[in-house]
């Protein structure tokens, strides 16, 4: 069993993002980058099922500038057995199409029983790599996955519908699912696992070995959304602040 | 036609968010001179299809397919194909809803054809379109582009178009079919379920108090209970609080829980992320508490204070109560 565990680089939750001087994107020097959080759910699922079969590989891959061997590394410290880095300067607000056609041409020869990805990027927010990838090997493919059951050449997967249902699909192999956040408790490192990382494989593949047709959609750009919502800021000490929102509750919401 | 729209059944009615499509065809269609179709297909697609064909558009298409029933992607995602081969949409507009993230992209691969999705609104600029959508988790906004004047595919966010300004019409109906092999077909579906019998109907709540993730650990749920109380309000939460269990999925505000739109809406903790806002932008009052001033929440909210959940929630219930 091989599974391959595509994973982001993203700005954190609390990074600044202060946007670039072509307004295409924001200034990455400013910018504290983290493994995007859906990833982690899906490397730790992978992980789970080898560890379960005995036997196998979670494969890490990233694409991105030297910077996303940072999260490569992470992965190997949490226990992934090797690492592949796709090259590319391209920004992480891609189309998805593009990447996916990028991974499909460098993944194509690993035959990689599943797939696993993070639902959706916490920059660009497309939700589709996984999926388009998926296709382009010829797989069956799944989304909003909240639950794994690997069978005999099959993966039960339970999907999240909306407004609390759910539903269990069973998918032939190969097969390349998006998972959502919260199906499971990612791990953190050991030490021994960040000392053992080193030491693991991290294959580079040069840009020149993934060139794929113009995108198709591209990114034009990036601005702070205007409101037109007039928001009272209730500044004060604790005392003063209920104060102030007990007079709202009363005068202007009216519930008091 | 110009614009296909790609309809959804929900338990055998139209969904809202294939209603509010529709809305948003209809105005490109009447600002720019555009005729519409809409593809009704699955196991409700002559029902879905009878709604339809009293809105303001110009065409139903009709796939009966025993392979579309149960739901499948591949073969969702094999019919819209073939349908935009046979009538060369321009434009495929679809509601940005769980089972579009499931399908949505493999029809982009399939046909080669760039999927925007979750786009708030959009414009004409000389001949081309230029679509709005919000990145970095809603904290920035994006203009996107299509590379491909031959046909692009987007999903609209919810509450994109107010399904209220739908124009009614009537359309004419066709039956369409496409070729689908049961090889085609690499998964099996069963039944869906709900986790929890008897959830919290938080639609129709009027007053709703909701915890995120800043309330930092199960043992203060009580306490926003408690405000709730108070209040003769529902406790309800965003994603992170139902992951960590700390409340049961009913709980849920969002793209994967409920739609609410109370009379007042008080948000402790929670940052607003773009998944939690479009389930509950549509309340009256929104009142935010959250320890940083540059969370996304407070872009929306009526009333907004930067300070400790903690330190204010307590003493607020303590003075309601008197």
């Amino acid at each position: 069993m091989k599974i391959a565990v595509l994973i982001k680089q993203v700005p954190g939750a609390e990074s600044a993002l202060p946007i670039n001087s072509e307004a295409i994107g924001v200034q990455e020097d400013q910018v504290s980058f983290l493994m995007n959080e859906s990833d982690s759910y899906a490397l730790e699922e992978a992980q789970k099922i080898i560890e379960a079969q005995g036997s196998g590989e979670v494969v890490a891959i990233s694409l991105g500038p030297d910077r996303v061997q940072k999260i490569i590394r992470e992965a190997l410290a949490k226990g992934a057995d090797r690492g592949i880095h796709l090259q590319s300067e391209a920004s992480g607000l891609v189309d998805p199409l593009t990447l996916a056609k990028q991974f499909a041409k460098v993944l194509e020869s690993e035959h990689f029983d599943l797939i696993f990805s993070g639902l959706q990027s916490d920059d660009s927010g497309m939700g589709q790599t996984g999926i388009i990838l998926g296709e382009l090997l010829n797989m069956a493919t799944a989304s909003l996955v909240v639950e794994t059951e690997l069978g005999e050449n099959s993966l039960k997967v339970k999907r999240e519908l909306e407004a609390g249902w759910f539903q269990w699909v069973t998918l032939t192999l190969p097969a390349s699912i998006s998972i959502q956040s919260g199906l499971n408790q990612p791990r953190y490192p050991s030490l021994r696992g960040i000392m053992g990382a080193k030491k693991k494989e991290l294959k580079i593949v040069p840009e020149s070995d993934f060139i794929v047709d113009g995108e198709k959609q591209s990114i034009r750009k990036v601005f702070v959304p205007k409101t037109d919502k007039r928001t009272e800021m209730i500044d004060g000490e604790p005392d003063a602040v209920v104060a102030r929102l007990v007079e709202i509750l009363k005068n202007d919401v009216k519930v008091l | 036609m110009d614009i296909l729209v790609v309809l959804e059944s929900s338990n055998g009615s139209l969904h809202r968010m294939s209603r509010e499509a529709i809305v948003g065809a209809q105005s490109l269609a009447a600002e720019n001179g555009l005729s519409i179709g809409a593809l009704s297909m699955g196991a409700d697609a002559e029902q879905i299809a009878s709604i339809v064909t009293s809105y303001n558009i110009d065409e139903v298409l009709v796939v009966n397919n025993d392979l579309l029933s149960p739901y499948n992607a591949d073969g969702f995602a094999e019919c819209v194909k073939q349908v935009v081969e046979q009538e060369s949409p321009t434009l495929v507009v679809i509601g940005h809803t769980y089972q579009t993230r499931d399908y949505f992209p493999k029809v982009s691969a399939r046909l080669d054809k760039p999927f925007i999705p979750d786009v708030i609104s959009m414009n004409k600029e000389n001949d081309s379109f230029v679509f709005t959508k919000t990145v970095f988790n809603g904290k920035l906004g994006s203009e996107v582009v299509s590379n491909d004047s031959a046909c692009t595919l987007i999903s609209f966010q919810a509450a994109a178009f107010s399904d209220e300004n739908i124009m009614s019409g009537s359309a004419t109906t066709r039956q369409v079919d496409i070729s689908l092999e049961p090889g085609n077909v690499k998964s099996t579906s069963e039944a869906p379920f709900q986790e929890e019998a008897g959830g919290v109907d938080l639609s129709s709540a009027d007053l709703i108090v909701s915890v995120g993730r800043g309330i930092e650990k199960e043992d203060n749920i009580p306490m926003a209970k408690e405000l709730a109380n108070a209040l003769n309000g529902e406790l309800a939460s965003s994603r992170p609080v139902v992951d960590a269990g700390w409340l049961p999925s009913s709980h849920q505000v969002g793209s994967s829980g409920q739609s609410v739109s109370p009379n007042l809406y008080i948000a402790l903790g929670i940052s607003g992320a773009i998944q939690h806002v479009v389930g509950m932008k549509g309340s009256k009052n929104i009142i935010a508490i959250n320890k940083d001033a540059d969370a996304p929440i407070f872009e929306i909210a009526d009333y907004g204070v930067v300070g400790n959940v903690l330190d204010i929630v307590p003493k607020l219930t303590e003075v309601i109560k008197g």
